[in-house]
């Protein structure tokens, strides 16, 4: 049963993220990012990590695609980019780093081959052992983490902190 | 916050509350007197028509739904040889109402004129003259006017003296 | 096997048929508390209704704008409907009746709606139009903030009931429903779930007046039918989870069979969305988000922090 489900799930998101690569349209790539961010998340539920699959959908296909479809829609990109980035798409340029590429996936093929002994048994995680682990050994990265975010609200308040309008000249001079 | 809760808890209460609508096909709303509806053409107490042909009620529609042409019959009366309205038009402000030195353009508490024509909503003086005096009964122009008609001569009007002969030498 | 299709197909028909009933329920409730009676003429007590307003939506002319971005345009209202109808897949309407008895059953209702965010935004971006697209932004940001309490809401359920699986959440209020020991946590679910279905107060992504209609403005027909549909089993599926998470599910007195008090639960909740509609103001947007991200975000923290602590002490 996992095998057929892996190949067609693993199939969708190696085309998923060819088709981010090469459409024009930014929106239309963004859409099979999350396509493929979702396909992901189809491997590592059949793979015994279901907590881990939840967090994909949630947080990389539900919260930070959003919010980068949302700052592209705010950009008002139109036909006119598309075109430009027809006119960048030249073999001349994609040749030299899909060459790069190419050779990137052939010494990856050849360790998956060199390396040929069977996958290990699926161990389902449960999300009380992601917790353990997190909360166990992992506490310092966690912490780190945690610190990053904070320092980044801290600067969201500052940034977005603006001085005190009165909405109405009638409201002025009153405590709101 | 409470203020949110509250509004909840008043609107949750109007459940129980009596409806306030009206079944329209079966059950008609009550209109008030002077509902500014249908407009209608109204007769003196003696049955001949009360608009003189004055054509105030055209000049004062904002619209200009309103279009007549006055002539006089024999006994000296002004008419209106055609009276229409174009209801399609009509923004039934009542100004034409207003206007009218005679009462006899006025406006009714009825307002289900719809049709699937819109040529139907030309209304001839045919379909405007009632037989009523609408809302001033009693009412008749021509006994209170000073104007001789037919049957009437100068002085014969409602608390009107006669005329001062003005050749007379006596006082 | 086939008792697993049987459960399949009894959810969908139900869901379908109380979202397409929802039409009429919510008119006459919105009726009765505006002292109105609503439809009331095609069929006994209006219900017909609901078959003339599908019909209509079936005969409208299906119209995409010609610029329009004709696939996305397509793809969005479907959007809607799949993810509220997945998240359904892990409900417990009762013991037997659950489609799939998920792991992480709470997380994949998290996941699908956070899902449902993108037909709000690819429907308003891909109608090309800027009442639609001032609809779709608002949408994204809303549903982007609430989605971040309401999990964090959710969680003081699963630190009491120590699981994601919404069958063993039900079973964890044998003894006490979750809203008692969880009450700060229910509001604040109810409030992000109210923005979640961008439903009445917190239309603003489809605000018509100011918006026209937000980000559905260019659809028509049964497009438009499926955002439409979208919603009130957006409505359905938050009622149903706030009966599973706060108010014991199928749990109730033993002369009911368990479906029908989850039925009842449920149903109250829907008609407490529709009491929503009828009598709250709009909030403006900015006050929708400082209310959020400085009411609602602290206090979900706060609330998980005191849920935690509390049930760490207990346990020591």
């Amino acid at each position: 049963m996992i095998g057929p489900a892996f190949y067609i799930a693993a199939a969708i998101a190696v085309l998923a993220t060819i088709m981010v690569i090469t459409r024009y349209n930014i929106m239309h790539a963004l859409l099979y990012l999350v396509v493929s961010l979702l396909a992901v998340a189809v491997v590592l539920y059949l793979y015994g990590a279901p907590f881990m699959a939840a967090l994909e959908v949630i947080v990389y296909a539900g919260a930070i695609m959003v919010l980068l479809i949302f700052f592209v829609m705010m950009l008002n990109l139109g036909k006119e980019s598309a075109e430009q980035e027809k006119l960048w798409l030249k073999p001349r340029i994609w040749i030299f780093p899909s060459l790069l590429c190419i050779i990137l996936l052939g010494e990856l093929v050849f360790l998956v081959l060199q390396n040929h002994q069977p996958a290990a048994e699926v161990k389902i995680v449960d999300p009380r052992a992601v917790g353990m682990a997190l909360f166990g050994p992992y506490i310092l990265a966690v912490e780190l983490a945690g610190m990053l975010l904070m320092a980044g609200i801290v600067g969201a308040y500052h940034l977005g902190r603006q001085k005190e309008k009165t909405l109405h000249r009638f409201l002025e001079n009153n405590e709101l | 916050m409470l203020s949110l809760v509250r509004s909840m808890w008043l609107i949750f209460l109007h459940m129980f509350h009596k409806r306030e609508t009206f079944q329209y096909p079966e059950q008609k709303a009550p209109l008030p007197a002077r509902w500014r509806g249908r407009i209608a053409l109204t007769r003196d107490p003696d049955g001949g028509e009360r608009c003189v042909g004055c054509y105030l009620c055209a000049a004062a529609c904002p619209v200009d739904c309103i279009s007549l042409q006055a002539t006089e019959d024999d006994s000296g009366r002004r008419y209106p040889e055609f009276f229409r309205i174009n209801f399609s038009r009509c923004i039934f402000c009542g100004f034409c109402e207003e206007a009218c030195p005679t009462y006899a353009i006025q406006l009714l508490p009825d307002y289900e004129m719809a049709e699937y024509n819109r040529q139907n909503l030309v209304y001839e003086k045919k379909d405007l003259l009632i037989d009523s005096e609408g809302k001033y009964p009693g009412y008749n122009y021509y006994n209170i006017a000073g104007m001789a008609i037919r049957g009437k001569d100068k002085g014969d009007a409602h608390q009107e003296e006669p005329p001062v002969d003005v050749k007379s030498l006596i006082p | 096997m086939t008792n697993f299709w049987w459960i399949i197909g009894g959810v969908l028909f139900a869901l379908l048929n109380t979202a397409a009933g929802l039409i009429w329920v919510e008119r006459r409730m919105l009726a009765l508390w505006q002292d109105r009676y609503g439809p009331n003429r095609a069929g006994p007590f209006g219900l017909l209704v609901v078959l003339a307003d599908t019909i209509k939506l079936f005969f409208k002319e299906d119209w995409i704008p010609p610029f329009a971005d004709k696939v996305v345009f397509v793809f969005a209202p479907a959007v809607v409907m799949l993810s509220v109808l997945m998240s359904f897949v892990v409900m417990p309407f009762a013991p037997q009746i659950i489609v799939a008895d998920l792991n992480i059953g709470l997380l994949f209702f998290l996941a699908m709606s956070s899902l449902g965010v993108y037909s709000v935004v690819l429907g308003g971006w891909a109608s090309n139009n800027k009442y639609a697209l001032l609809g779709a932004m608002r949408g994204a940001s809303q549903m982007i903030s609430y989605e971040v309490f309401m999990g964090l809401a959710l969680m003081g359920v699963v630190v009491l009931s120590g699981s994601f699986n919404l069958r063993e959440i039900v079973e964890a209020q044998k003894t006490v429903w979750f809203i008692v020991p969880q009450f700060i946590g229910f509001l604040i679910f109810l409030v992000a779930g109210v923005a979640e279905t961008h439903r009445l107060p917190f239309d603003i992504p489809e605000a018509e007046s100011e918006l026209v209609a937000g980000f559905h403005s260019e659809y028509s027909g049964m497009k438009f039918g499926m955002f439409f549909i979208g919603e009130y089993l957006g409505i359905t599926l938050i009622s149903g989870m706030l009966v599973t998470l706060y108010f014991g599910g199928w749990l109730g007195p033993a002369f009911l069979p368990p479906v029908l008090w989850f039925v009842i639960k449920t149903f109250a909740f829907i008609m407490l969305f529709i009491l929503f509609r009828a009598s709250m103001p709009r909030p403006r947007y900015d006050q929708l988000m400082e209310y959020g991200w400085k009411v609602l975000f602290p206090l979900s923290i706060l609330n998980l922090m005191v849920t935690a602590a509390i049930k760490l002490w207990l346990n020591t």
